[in-house]
């Protein structure tokens, strides 16, 4: 059993009438990457901000390596946080910055000198010491406050939207480097975004936060495959989400009818009552695309779900291409193919007739 | 914005009249006392502008100086009072809710509109040898006197009233009270802009709010602190009415000596000499404020 660090057990936090945070329990293990996700307004920076201590829960507790927080104020609280605007100290220069707690610590001076040095090389920032914060960049800045928070050996390490003021290319880069800092020192780091793709590329698990509450808590692989609802399904990734009725329900097979789609088969059993309302979402990449009459036989597990339609969107996007597929029912499907010649983009273009296919493995019945 | 200089003639007809303004009632008027400063006294009212330097030479007599001084003192310390009292206020201020803030703002402002005279005589009255002060002590101490005298331990003598006025005591609560939302408004303006999560990273990192404050809040605020500093000492060092209606016979400041120049003595040319000794400094202050301010900003 992987050691719980951080308990959250039943956290409300009401601001007036509104529920920031809406009843939430959740145990972060020690040492692993954990992300909060959601989109703007979920709660997710309430839920960091009371671990820090900047907030207060109005109901429930939060209990950090097995201490009760409730009566800990934010500096005595063994945890650090990187703010989402850095709040780097404009009026100190980096290496100052980056002792500013050892030096309220009462660290001996030598004892801060290494540290300081230590924290800076461990984010590549070696040789800037001296510097002042306005002669850096923001990546810089970032820097300089992941040293300031590294380098008080806090038993929990919270990042407010790390990497979301970086451009792409800095931002690919950094969310590297941040998963090699934390296996490298093996703090717990938990992480707050709206942004998936950064969520996937460093979490070990992931919390999904809708309205208040945690839509799903789940393994990177888990979120994007086994979507726990179509909040979770529609926020990971995109994702064709069909309204359908159960028809048949068997330990190894189960159809489900799809009045905008037709019928799904699906090659394992689905929790859930006969007849009942639910539905089917189908990830773009899971389908396949092919010219009319060219589907894999129906006899095939690949072939086992059909559709025809008529492409009426494009978007080239170099290593794959998304096609808009309309449906005879009216109804747009999203397909996406990967290029895989430099030449096979030019098959399929607007308003040509295709057949779709895809394997009973490949859609995800959603209950809710 | 287009820049002034693209359309002149509309800049000059706005900016004439108020340029007109400044110099007829300003500049002009400055111009002729500074000139009195090097003249001396031909008869009553009659002064010739000789070029002279007696008149600044009699302004650096111990006499003078010593006022001078004191003016500088008292100044200095109802500006380090104004800052004690002014700084916990503004903090306040720029941390309230948002919808409070303004109200909060209004009740520093509300006094500073009200006039002077009217503030300084509703002061004299407070404290007053029959005011509110000195009436509350009173009844205070003759309920006490009349425990004792009930509890058989006798009666006190009769109350005699403390004296809060017309001293150095009420001339400094007098500056103190007059020039305090001098103090509090930069010091807020500065505290509002700055970066709350500054403050938060400051506790993140295991400093307690004292240590917050003077390590990160007050560094931060300098420029603002600087500008409360000078915006309170200038108009407190050139104090008139308050150390004229509340101060004792010690307590003159330099603006007394000068008004006393320009009436009773009718020495003008000194008290010209005076005035300009104080712009003089006023103006250094000032200039090196706005250098200061100037090297921050090329930083």
């Amino acid at each position: 059993m992987p050691e719980p660090i951080i308990e959250i057990r039943n956290v409300i936090k009401r601001f007036g009438n509104l529920a920031a945070v809406d009843n939430v329990s959740l145990t972060i293990h020690k040492g692993e990457f954990f992300v909060l996700l959601g989109p703007s307004g979920c709660g997710k920076t309430t839920l960091l901000r009371m671990l820090a201590g900047f907030e207060l829960p109005t109901e429930g507790q939060i209990l950090i390596d097995g201490q009760n927080m409730s009566m800990v104020p934010p500096n005595k609280r063994p945890v650090n946080m990187v703010f989402q605007s850095y709040a780097v100290f404009p009026h100190m220069s980096v290496a100052d910055n980056v002792g500013y707690g050892l030096r309220i610590a009462r660290t001996p001076k030598s004892e801060i000198g290494d540290r300081v040095q230590e924290a800076l090389s461990l984010v590549q920032l070696g040789g800037l010491g001296e510097r002042m914060p306005d002669q850096l960049s923001g990546g810089q800045r970032q820097r300089v406050a992941l040293a300031r928070s590294l380098v008080m050996k806090p038993k929990v390490l919270l990042l407010d939207e790390p990497l979301s003021a970086l451009d792409a290319k800095l931002r690919a880069q950094m969310q590297f480097e941040l998963a090699e800092i934390q296996s490298k020192v093996g703090i717990t780091f938990i992480t707050v975004t709206h942004d998936q793709d950064e969520a996937l590329s460093l979490a070990d698990r992931i919390a999904v936060m809708n309205k208040g509450q945690i839509a799903q808590l789940a393994t990177c692989s888990d979120i994007y495959e086994y979507p726990a609802n179509r909040f979770v399904a529609d926020f990971i990734g995109s994702v064709n989400i069909f309204e359908g009725r159960m028809v048949i329900d068997e330990p190894e097979r189960a159809e489900i009818h799809c009045p905008e789609l037709g019928r799904v088969y699906l090659n394992h059993g689905v929790t859930g009552p006969h007849g009942s309302n639910l539905w089917v979402a189908i990830r773009p990449e899971k389908i396949t695309l092919c010219k009319p009459g060219q589907a894999a036989p129906k006899d095939s597990p690949e072939g086992t779900n059909h559709a025809d339609g008529v492409i009426r969107g494009m978007s080239y996007l170099g290593d794959i291409t998304i096609y808009e597929v309309e449906l005879p029912s009216g109804r747009r499907i999203r397909v996406s193919r990967t290029n895989l010649s430099r030449f096979d983009q030019d098959d399929f273009t607007w308003d040509d007739p295709v057949s779709l296919h895809w394997h009973p493995t490949s859609p995800v019945t959603l209950l809710s | 914005m287009q820049d002034w200089k693209l359309s002149r003639r509309f800049f000059a007809a706005v900016a004439s009249a108020p340029i007109a303004w400044l110099f007829l009632f300003f500049v002009l008027p400055m111009a002729i006392v500074w000139g009195y400063s090097f003249g001396r006294n031909v008869g009553l009212t009659e002064i010739e502008i000789s070029g002279t330097f007696a008149n600044y030479g009699k302004a650096l007599e111990p006499l003078y100086l010593e006022i001078m001084l004191k003016s500088v003192v008292v100044a200095a310390i109802t500006t380090a009072i104004c800052f004690v009292v002014g700084f916990p206020v503004a903090m306040a201020i720029a941390f309230a809710r948002d919808k409070w803030k303004p109200w909060l703002l209004l009740l520093i402002m509300l006094p500073f509109w009200t006039n002077l005279l009217i503030r300084t005589y509703a002061l004299l009255f407070v404290l007053g040898g029959r005011g509110l002060v000195n009436s509350g002590i009173e009844h205070l101490y003759n309920g006490t006197s009349l425990v004792s005298q009930l509890l058989g331990f006798g009666a006190f003598d009769p109350y005699q009233p403390v004296q809060l006025l017309y001293n150095n005591f009420a001339l400094i609560l007098g500056l103190v009270y007059v020039h305090l939302p001098f103090m509090v408004l930069p010091l807020y303006a500065a505290l509002d802009r700055l970066d709350k999560s500054l403050i938060e990273a400051s506790l993140d990192l295991g400093a307690g709010h004292w240590k917050t404050i003077t390590r990160i809040v007050i560094p931060m605020a300098m420029p603002g602190i600087l500008s409360g500093l000078l915006i309170t000492f200038v108009p407190a060092l050139g104090a008139y009415l308050t150390p004229d209606l509340m101060g004792g016979t010690d307590s003159q400041m330099i603006a007394n000596v000068i008004e006393r120049q320009f009436k009773r003595a009718n020495d003008w040319p000194f008290g010209a000499a005076l005035s300009f000794l104080l712009l003089y400094a006023t103006f250094i202050l000032i200039a090196l404020q706005a250098l200061r301010s100037r090297k921050e900003a090329r930083q």
